[in-house]
């Protein structure tokens, strides 16, 4: 990597591939970290002494624990990760700013850290998903403002006239996450720990719901369609399928995506036209969401045969279909009847996981597959035998996760409407529940199979990187005249 | 909602459906289903884009969830104060299912109108229901058996504490009950708690009189009389327990009695009567009240069950 010195006086430019291997490896860790609270928290449910009488390992303080590990540690490192490496692979351009892309890597880190601890010891702003107290909010703020200025950047400054579709769905996520977690987290500070919301009442429900059901249509679908965007036709080694497909879907799902918030509150004192729209909206968004589906699935077309020898490959089609599967089911859960069985029920555990295993974690990663070695100068990783089991073996487990909570979710929903003749209800809580335990042992085991492959995945990651041949390369950026 | 308001949901709802049916006009308009061309755009190296016209499928799929949208809204409220055709409510579905509800019921509980609550206890069909309504509202704190848990009382052992007569069960379920015993431990300190803790303890001659128990008396009729008699045998008007017999709310090792002590303790039994109405709320008591007495076996035997 040193003969690039020679071709003086314009100095070559290389891609700043350092703060994507960082992110890249903490995304293996993040994951790990996260997948393993999850699993233990599920393992609470079925034994609840597992707490040990110790208020930090309760689940109502390990669930958003695990929730902001898997979502904003393993998630959020994986597309800080694929965003770097993917704007400037497709600006042809050095990321924008060297040291705000580091300061975003040990921001995010710090935020991460700061998460582990305060969530446990009950700090908390018990706002799903936007649990964090508002020192660390702030701290996210400023990481997020960073990280705009370097993607943006990178992209004002690339070569290339069009910004490649990818682009277009981090760049959505990137601003939309920024003004949905300072508008939902507007709080008044009474203590270094402890915040009280501006909202109240349901107008704090529907701010919530607002910010929930964005970071799942933002954070977990739009970005990781990005990812999914350059990583499925460089490893399929095929053109994406429709360009106009790909204008369609995108403005559909961001408009659209924006209003499917209040699909959460039905049947609450949210006004009824609120919940219509919330619905009607959520309906709409079925076909834009397919949009990327299609785009991703017809891009393999003409590359089945790969599937059988390229196990990352199979990762990113069966993340599609996952996503298909979930980005069905959601409209589904939407529609009022469908949610009245549904609500509150083990059935959105299913679903969650559905989209955050079958899909994010699968396209995930696939992508890391692929990533990693390039970054480290190798062709491909250390075992592709043990990429193909852990294939197998995260597919049965999320097949068994989410078929378990289905069946423990519908019966739920059935256990808790049906009556007797004289008007009671025909079963008690807790007899549902009971009922429910078997379905939580299968869920269980899903959840370590899916878990056991993060672990096989850390290994293949270890030993790809300690491998003789494998250093830190720097990528030369292409010359304008190559473009 | 203002009008203005109610305007702008309204435009703003028909701006982004009609920007969805412009969009996938203005990128079908022209294409024929065949034309694959390959748009000119290059990344990276090797990514490029074909440009395929939308799948068929899709795009009906796309107008369908539209036009179901439209319809949806056009029957139900939705667009700001336009209360749809259907002039439905979330208030009005839940008050017409409360009608025919209370309909229903009235008719399945007009008999036991006239009926005491010890009648009622005898009264195989009517204790049926309330063993479904005691499961349902009363078995999260006092047990699906009824004998309760610690701080939940048992309700089969005829040991009460606000009155075992048919109209004080009744009172306890329909108003709730309140009861606090306030914490000593700063009053009478270590040693203090301790004798009183011994001379508790020899009330239902589980210790024998010694010193200990000859100082806590003393301290007994100073603190703890006013409420638990003189006898400690308490006082059902307060809630305050018998402290003479074998049984206790918050458990009666020497380590819990301590801790009752030194600490307090506050129950509350909720208030059911808003919430349950006259009707459940009778035949609820009527159960209750069969645990301990003689003659309802109904009640006994649905408890069984």
């Amino acid at each position: 990597m040193q003969t690039a010195q020679v071709s003086a006086p314009a100095a070559r430019v290389y891609y700043n591939d350092v703060v994507v291997r960082r992110f890249a490896i903490m995304t293996i860790v993040w994951g790990i970290v996260g997948m393993t609270v999850g699993a233990y928290i599920a393992a609470e449910l079925i034994w609840p002494t597992l707490n040990f009488g110790v208020p930090w390992l309760i689940f109502s303080r390990l669930r958003p624990l695990h929730t902001n590990a898997v979502i904003f540690a393993f998630g959020g490192c994986a597309l800080f990760a694929s965003s770097y490496y993917v704007v400037q692979r497709t600006s042809h351009v050095r990321l924008f700013s060297d040291r705000l892309a580091s300061f975003t890597f040990w921001g995010w880190q710090l935020v991460i850290v700061l998460a582990a601890i305060t969530l446990p010891l009950g700090i908390t702003q018990s706002k799903e998903y936007a649990e964090l107290e508002w020192p660390i909010d702030i701290l996210i703020a400023i990481v997020w403002v960073a990280y705009g200025i370097v993607f943006f950047g990178t992209l004002a400054t690339r070569k290339v006239k069009h910004i490649y579709v990818a682009n277009w769905f981090f760049a959505a996520y990137i601003i939309t996450i920024g003004v949905l977690h300072v508008v939902n987290n507007l709080a008044i500070p009474v203590s270094l720990w402890k915040s009280y919301d501006i909202y109240s009442g349901v107008i704090d429900g529907m701010v919530q719901w607002w910010y929930g059901h964005n970071a799942v249509g933002f954070f977990l679908t739009a970005a990781f369609l990005g990812m999914m965007y350059y990583f499925i036709p460089k490893q399929a080694g095929r053109p994406i399928y429709s360009y106009r497909l790909s204008i369609v879907h995108f403005w559909a799902l961001i408009s659209v995506y924006m209003w499917a918030g209040p699909h959460h509150l039905e049947y609450t004192s949210l006004p009824d036209w609120v919940q219509s729209i919330g619905m009607v909206f959520s309906l709409i968004l079925l076909a834009p969401s397919w949009g990327g589906m299609i785009n991703g699935i017809m891009t393999l077309s003409g590359a089945w045969h790969k599937l059988r020898t390229d196990p990352i490959l199979k990762f990113m089609i069966v993340s599609l279909s996952f996503y298909g599967m979930s980005t069905f089911e959601g409209p589904m859960l939407a529609i009022k009847t469908v949610n009245a069985l549904a609500h509150d029920t083990d059935w959105i555990i299913g679903h969650v996981h559905s989209g955050a295993l079958g899909w994010v974690a699968f396209i995930t990663i696939g992508s890391m597959y692929a990533l990693i070695p390039k970054l480290f100068g190798r062709k491909e990783m250390w075992s592709t035998r043990l990429i193909d089991a852990h294939f197998w073996i995260a597919t049965v487990g999320v097949v068994l996760y989410i078929t378990s909570m289905w069946i423990a979710g519908v019966m739920q929903g059935l256990m808790w409407r049906a009556k007797n003749p004289d008007g009671t209800l025909t079963y008690t809580f807790v007899e549902a529940l009971k009922a429910t335990y078997p379905f939580y042992e299968v869920r269980l085991v899903g959840g370590l199979l899916f878990l056991s492959g993060m672990f096989i995945m850390a290994y293949n990651v270890f030993k790809t990187l300690t491998a003789p041949d494998a250093r830190p390369v720097q990528v030369p950026v292409p010359a304008p005249a190559a473009v | 909602m203002t009008s203005g308001a109610s305007l702008f949901v309204t435009l703003v709802v028909f701006a982004n459906i009609s920007a969805a049916l412009w969009l996938i006009w203005y990128t079908t308009r022209g294409t024929r289903r065949d034309a694959a061309q390959e748009t000119t755009h290059v990344w990276d190296g090797d990514l490029t884009e074909y440009n395929n016209p939308l799948p068929r499928w899709w795009l009906w799929l796309f107008v369908l969830t539209i036009v179901f949208a439209l319809g949806y809204l056009a029957l139900y409220p939705g667009l700001g104060n336009y209360r749809g055709l259907l002039h439905w409510s979330s208030a009005s579905q839940w008050q017409s299912q409360e009608t025919d509800a209370r309909a229903k019921f009235d008719k399945l509980f007009a008999p036991y109108k006239g009926m005491s609550i010890a009648a009622l206890s005898q009264n195989p069909q009517a204790m049926a229901t309330a063993k479904n309504l005691f499961e349902l509202n009363c078995s999260s704190c006092h047990g699906s058996d009824a004998r309760g848990a610690k701080g939940f009382p048992n309700l089969t052992d005829d040991d009460w504490l606000h009155g075992g007569t048919d109209q004080a069960i009744y009172q306890s379920i329909a108003y709730g009950r309140n009861a606090a015993m306030p914490a000593w431990g700063t009053v009478l300190g270590p040693q203090g708690v301790h004798d009183v803790v011994d001379y508790v303890l020899s009330l239902s001659g589980r210790v024998p009189p010694s010193a200990a128990t000859a100082a806590g008396r003393q301290k007994f009729m100073t603190f703890c009389v006013a409420c638990h008699g003189p006898d400690g045998k308490g006082n059902q008007i307060i809630g305050a327990p018998n402290l003479t017999d074998k049984i206790w709310l918050w458990g009666g090792s020497r380590h819990d009695i301590t801790e009752t002590v030194t600490n307090g303790r506050t129950n509350h039994m909720p208030a059911h009567l808003d919430r349950l109405g006259e009707d459940q709320v009778r035949l609820l008591a009527a159960y209750i009240y069969g645990f301990s007495h003689h003659g309802a076996a109904p009640a006994q035997q649905a408890l069984q069950q």
